[in-house]
């Protein structure tokens, strides 16, 4: 059942091959069995999950079944969920027992997708490597001696280890992309503003967005039908409408302008990883689609860019954990100041405290010009890039990441470094666009993502050209070894 | 770009974070690779570009000043570390 995509499960369970209780329970031993050394998961809410599942085949048997009913998926744990821990990788929150739920969970709810669990994440979802997780560092699971990315590598590894068929992940900058690219398997991130960000916890908000972590475009598209759509909420959720995902699936690709921005192949890629990103690029040719050489020459400013607006945003963010409504408090505080420091120091980790000190440091008094203010301007250059891209070509397409999955521990020390794994994911949610990572190949015996990035609300396009690729490749169908 | 140890200690109070004697040498470090990073944005010349602070330059929307919620405060504070009669409790401020 575990190799089986959402449509032909959504097909398995309206003709009766099998219930959505089953198919829970086939998913929970397959968490169960395969969990433990990956790390994938913090919360495994079985009980929930089948008493959701029971509840999915009597609407089911009542006649009242959507496409989805019944289908389970994991939700990554910066998602709040009623009634059920809510950590966001953070010893912050590890006692934190959410009252509501996100929009996002509220929606794959009404869908009828039990929950089966919330998974493992790079701590308030900084880092690159899932290694600032308070519960342990995910494995990856084509190599358990290397990281699955961050900060949704317990989305992704579950995702490719095939522990749930899908899960939800957030992208701030290059959150879903990135361990996609790792643990090969499908991750979109959405248009800012196109998936309600109310529930889920903030960490910079100009750029957070969330968007589904598959195996495959075609599953990607019946979860954004769920997960898109304007939410009151929410105060920068976009008034638009939702088109159906999966209608232009089958479009052909004659004639597609594919931009291939030279910045993106330069000498920081690995020259393995350039081989299998130019193979991908040559079957899009094969289909019909035409190459366009592109640049966008503010490029190598995003990584410095963003290592301001995202730690700015995030110092003012998670100034709201003091101890007092919710979250860690310290024993025995001498005083309100004392409560304060150290229930924040004692409850935030080494990467947290960076980014809060950087943003703290770019907003306060004399430094405001000189950074954050800086920094919005070259966001809008780095914009205007894009926007100049876009009116001579369809989607552009590169490389996720400049390499393959790296070793436990290779990064965790040299901040600097590990920023630099997301050096073509961040352009995107700096500008706001909806971008994706496919499975492109594998690189000594390790997982390629080829990156696709679309015009603001084009996610049906990018779709459809990520679909088109896996309808007539394999890679995205590859399990890891011990997984099968 | 590189800071110093009085501006770590600094940083540090004005975002309520302690730092032990002993991590300082390593924040130090490491904040200064980080703005030594961001450094790199002064090279380019923005004399005249719009910050840009929305990606879609929206404007806040706004919603007529009527409560829309309900009163949950009894299940919001049981995530309370201390509450006492639907009060949160700190350490004594006045004497």
């Amino acid at each position: 059942m575990h190799t089986k995509s959402i449509a032909e499960l959504s097909q398995g369970l309206a003709r009766g091959d099998f219930s959505s209780e089953e198919l829970t329970r086939a998913y929970l031993n397959r968490i169960n069995n395969f969990n433990g050394p990956l790390n994938a998961l913090i919360t495994i809410t079985a009980d929930e999950a089948i008493a959701a599942a029971r509840a999915a085949d009597n609407t089911r048997q009542a006649g009242n079944a959507g496409a989805l009913t019944g289908v389970p998926l994991l939700h990554k744990d910066i998602f709040c969920t009623r009634g059920v821990k809510t950590s966001c990788g953070s010893k912050m929150l590890d006692n934190f027992i959410s009252p509501y739920d996100a929009t996002v969970v509220e929606k794959f709810k009404a869908a009828g997708m039990p929950m089966l669990g919330k998974t493992n994440m790079d701590e308030f979802a900084m880092g690159s490597s899932n290694e600032t997780s308070f519960y342990g560092p995910v494995k990856n699971p084509w190599d358990t001696d290397t990281v699955p990315g961050g900060s949704s590598g317990g989305s992704a590894a579950a995702v490719a280890a095939r522990l749930a068929p899908a899960a939800t992940g957030t992208d701030t900058g290059g959150s879903i992309r990135q361990p996609a690219a790792l643990c090969g398997i499908t991750g979109l991130k959405p248009t800012y503003g196109r998936v309600s960000r109310y529930g889920m916890v903030a960490f910079a908000s100009s750029l957070d967005q969330a968007g589904p972590m598959t195996r495959s475009a075609e599953d990607a598209a019946y979860l954004l039908n769920v997960m898109a759509g304007f939410d009151e909420r929410d105060s920068t959720s976009v008034e638009r409408e939702t088109p159906d995902y999966t209608a232009n699936l089958n479009n052909d690709l004659k004639g597609l302008k594919i931009g291939l921005p030279k910045e993106y192949f330069n000498e920081g890629l690995d020259a393995d990883v350039a081989r299998v990103i130019d193979d991908a690029i040559k079957h899009y040719q094969s289909q019909g689609a035409e190459l366009v050489e592109i640049s966008l020459p503010n490029s190598n400013l995003s990584v410095p860019t963003y290592y301001v607006v995202a730690p700015a945003e995030c110092s003012s963010n998670l100034s709201r954990f003091d101890g007092v409504r919710f979250g860690y408090r310290c024993e025995n505080p001498e005083n309100l100041e004392d409560l304060y420091t150290r229930s924040r120091s004692e409850g935030f980790g080494a990467e947290v405290k960076r980014r809060i000190m950087i943003g703290t440091y770019a907003l306060s008094a004399g430094y405001y010009d000189a950074y954050y203010l800086k920094a919005q301007q070259l966001r809008r250059l780095i914009s205007d890039d894009f926007k100049q891209a876009f009116e001579k070509v369809d989607v552009i397409m590169g490389p996720t990441a400049p390499d393959v999955a790296f070793k436990l521990g290779e990064k965790a020390s040299d901040p600097v470094s590990m920023y630099l794994s997301d050096i073509y994911t961040i352009a995107t949610n700096l500008a706001g666009l909806p971008g994706m990572s496919i499975p492109a190949g594998f690189v000594r015996d390790m997982p390629v993502g080829l990156q696709i990035i679309g015009n603001y609300f084009d996610e049906s396009r990018l779709l459809n050209v990520a679909h088109q690729f896996q309808l007539n490749t394999e890679w995205h169908q590859k399990i890891p070894q011990g997984f099968e | 770009m590189s800071i110093k140890k009085q501006d770590i200690k600094k940083i540090a109070h004005l975002a309520r974070l302690a730092i032990s004697e002993d991590d300082i040498p390593k924040y130090t470090q490491n904040l200064s690779d980080i703005l030594g990073l961001v450094e790199q944005m002064s090279a380019t010349d923005t004399r005249g570009v719009t910050p840009m602070a929305h990606p879609l330059d929206a404007q806040q929307r706004l919603r007529a000043d009527v409560v829309t919620e309900k009163n949950q405060r009894e299940q919001f504070q049981k995530n309370a570390p201390s509450v006492e009669s639907g009060l949160f409790l700190v350490p004594q401020v006045i004497e």
